[in-house]
């Protein structure tokens, strides 16, 4: 009997203690929500700060682009996070719900580059791949290959049907699912690139601009395009176990592999740190994250993690971010972005 | 054998007996259908026998697989160097900021003194784990007395070094094709040669917490999150889930509501996971307002996940105890909750142990709830109280799955290992419980 009591006595005692929990009035750490392609470069700054300065490491949760700026844009306090990382722009609805949440003030900072790559086993050779070849390969709807301006259900089966050039190989490719941001870079850069190139596709963008997004945001879904989930070393291990097929992941992790897969050229540019941090090649998107100014004075920290993220041991050409496979931007675009940091200019 | 032989005879000699017109014995019916029946039975076992052999495979598929990635994540390679604490580079009043990295650098320095440039000093000190500096900071702070002194360190080698010490690297694969360039090989040669570079323990791992660093990575913060998670889940599942198993199986009038109450609660034991994670971020953070990422509300949407499995294991553990026993305490003038209390609960207790031992199990391995409230991060500092951000071993499984670094395939796997060789043991636990109490009738 009393036995049973001391267990019922002991979850009173912890609902009331929760009960205090929800008074929390301070944090004295900073916390980070979004983008999962920024995560593997903000945990390493994070790691870094925490090790180096007497304050806490940041808490850093992988939420996606989307669903950062949801957490981020929800209102000022410390049970928001204080920073958002993300793989695209702020979106300006985003910006009206910030706003309509009192979340006035937020510092763009664009903190470097990352490539998107397609690559396949080392077993075959690379393939040279031009972005009309990939918009072909993968769209859902093509321009009719027998000729005339009807779009029709994709055809192609293997490479050899989209560019005589190409491998006879089947058209088997591992990709990212529509809730990642890899997924909405791709399409954006490389199937609306690759669109641009057929001038059946071009046309229609003057003419009926949403028709043009929706068919080269559209990944065929009969087979040959896999969506093979968030998780970019299983990617590359089916690669690994299947030489026919393509993957398509971020930068690091061809870095990080280059004994397994290669990646392959797209317009003639192989996917190297040189070339993406120039800027030749062509699918590659720029990284942020987006500070919230009401709390750059009130959680611990904030200023010190500001700077160590911009200093130049940390993102510059030789900093630790290009170890983690990050590419860098040039210094003057750094330096503006410093500027902005040290000053917490918002976003107009 | 021999019965499909004698079944055969026996119906053979039956109806050559019976040649005459005499009608059907249901005896020849059963005779002339054994083999087959015969035959199918042995099918069926077979076929059972077939299933258990194959489950079995997969099982030890599994376990290899794993074990084969993981085992080497319990050895980490280190490098013996020759530090000097440098007065010069040591401020003696305040030790934190002296230049750690620095001291290494300089020991690379006089290890190989021909190595210049800028490009090429970068690589020797990549050779050194980044986590090298702590290290010497730990070893100062506890003995200030070396600054002067010059002592041989073992300290961990970078992720990448460890890799080819282990073979997961191929040395002599072209020189673009590895993470190591053909420098580096050479000067990891001459330690190989001085026999200063060796695989140890890998204390590091079940010491420290998360870190993008694969050799300074450990599982203690998951590991503690997971304790304090499970703490708060036990504290408030097993009071609530026997308390109302006891209710509904010995006191609760047998009617429409408790019918109804009984399906609802066979029901949420096979909702998705995810549902409660959801509902844990719509009650718990957005209504209670309390801090995203903590142990509590991690725990108390286990709670809500694991109390269908406490609550029908009990009332099935209840349901087991004879109604005889009960009768002959009320028949000696006990009340009913005498009778429950000194009676029923404590025979019904090992049961109702062994499905909170398995709920909590679940509650261990469960890391889609946690999602929707935060406890999916990157978190490095070990938690300290049920509130302050913390993750739990399985989300630590899927955080080092997903990471870039080849060094995180093996401790992916080693954490796995730590994870299941828990859940063995809490199992174990459950069937010890059941062995040793349980009462049969």
């Amino acid at each position: 009997m009393i036995k049973k009591l001391i267990p019922l006595t002991a979850a009173v005692a912890l609902l009331a203690s929760l009960g205090s929990v929800q008074a929390q009035s301070s944090r004295d750490y900073i916390s980070i929500v979004g983008s999962s392609t920024v995560y593997p470069f903000a945990t390493v700054v994070a790691e870094q700060f925490g090790k180096t300065t007497a304050n806490k490491t940041p808490k850093i949760e992988s939420t996606g682009s989307g669903g950062g700026f949801k957490l981020f844009c929800a209102g000022v306090g410390v049970e928001h996070p204080d920073i958002t990382n993300s793989s695209r722009a702020i979106k300006s609805s985003e910006i009206e719900t910030c706003k309509k949440n009192g979340v006035a003030e937020i510092v763009e900072v664009k903190i470097g580059y990352d490539g998107i790559v397609l690559a396949n086993s080392k077993k075959t050779d690379a393939m040279q791949l031009t972005l009309k070849d990939i918009f072909l390969a993968l769209a859902k709807e093509v321009p009719d290959p027998k000729g005339g301006k009807t779009l029709v259900p994709n055809p192609y089966k293997t490479w050899k049907d989209v560019n005589p050039d190409l491998p006879d190989r089947k058209i088997e490719v591992l990709g990212p699912p529509p809730t990642s941001g890899t997924r909405d870079a791709f399409v954006e850069l490389a199937m609306e690139g690759g669109g641009q190139m057929i001038d059946s596709i071009k046309a229609m963008k003057k003419e009926d601009e949403k028709r043009f997004t929706a068919v080269c945001h559209t990944i065929r879904e009969d087979g040959h395009y896999i969506e093979a989930g968030e998780n970019d070393n299983l990617i590359v291990q089916k690669l690994e176990a299947n030489s026919e097929a393509v993957g398509i992941f971020g930068f690091s992790f061809l870095d990080q592999n280059t004994d397994k897969v290669q990646g392959a050229l797209v317009d003639g540019v192989q996917p190297t740190f040189a070339a993406i941090a120039e800027g030749k090649y062509p699918i590659s998107r720029p990284l942020f994250f987006y500070v919230k100014k009401a709390h750059a004075e009130v959680i611990p920290g904030m200023r010190e993690y500001l700077s160590e993220f911009t200093s130049e041991k940390a993102w510059g050409p030789d900093g630790y971010l290009t170890d983690k496979g990050m590419i860098p931007m040039p210094e003057k675009e750094r330096k503006k972005f410093a500027e902005n940091v040290k000053n917490l200019t918002p976003i107009q | 054998m021999w019965c499909e032989n004698t079944g055969n005879n026996m119906s053979s000699a039956v109806s050559e007996a019976s040649k005459p017109e005499q009608p059907l014995r249901t005896l020849d019916i059963v005779n002339a259908g054994l083999a087959k029946r015969y035959r199918a039975e042995r099918r069926f076992r077979r076929l059972g026998l077939a299933a258990i052999i194959a489950s079995l495979a997969f099982l030890s598929m599994l376990f290899t697989d794993i074990f084969w990635k993981g085992h080497t994540a319990f050895r980490q390679t280190f490098i013996q160097m020759n530090i000097v604490f440098d007065p010069e580079l040591i401020d003696k009043e305040n030790l934190a900021a002296a230049d750690y990295n620095g001291l290494i650098r300089k020991a690379l320095e006089r290890e190989f003194p021909e190595v210049s440039g800028r490009g090429d000093r970068r690589e020797l000190n990549q050779i050194v784990s980044p986590g090298a500096a702590f290290i010497l900071q730990e070893q100062l702070r506890d003995n200030p007395d070396l600054i002067g002194q010059t002592l041989p360190l073992w300290v961990p080698a970078n992720d990448d070094v460890d890799m080819l010490m282990k073979g997961h690297i191929d040395r002599y694969a072209p020189e673009d094709e590895r993470r190591l360039s053909d420098k580096q090989l050479a000067w990891l040669n001459r330690f190989e040669e001085q026999n200063r570079i060796q695989k140890k323990f890998n204390k590091t791992f079940f010491t420290a917490g998360d870190s993008r660093e694969p050799e300074l990575a450990g599982i203690w913060g998951a590991t503690v999150g997971s304790l304090y998670t499970l703490f708060v889940t036990l504290l408030l599942s097993f009071p609530i889930g026997v308390a109302t198993a006891v209710y509904l199986e010995e006191f609760a009038p047998k009617n429409r509501w408790t019918d109804i109450i009984e399906v609802n609660i066979n029901n949420l034991a096979a909702v998705p996971s995810i549902v409660f994670g959801l509902l844990g971020l719509a009650v718990f953070l957005n209504l209670f307002g309390m801090p995203r990422s903590a142990p509590t509300v991690g725990g108390l949407v286990l709670t809500l996940m694991t109390l269908p499995t406490i609550i029908i294991a009990g009332r099935a553990a209840l349901k087991s105890v004879p109604p005889s026993i009960r009768e002959a305490a009320l028949s000696i003038g006990a009340s009913k909750m005498q009778m429950v209390t000194h009676h029923v609960l404590p025979l019904a207790m090992p049961g109702m142990l062994t499905g909170t031992i398995i709920g909590m199990a679940q509650a261990l391995g469960e890391t889609a709830p946690l999602l929707m409230i935060g406890m999916v991060a990157f978190i490095v500092d070990i938690p300290g109280s049920f509130t302050d951000p913390s993750t739990v071993l399985p989300v630590q499984i899927y955080l080092w799955a997903d990471s870039p670094e080849r060094a995180f395939v093996e401790r992916t796997s080693a954490a796995i290992m730590v994870l299941l060789v828990f859940l063995i043991a809490m199992n174990a636990v459950a069937v010890y419980l059941r062995k040793k109490f349980e009462r049969r009738w």
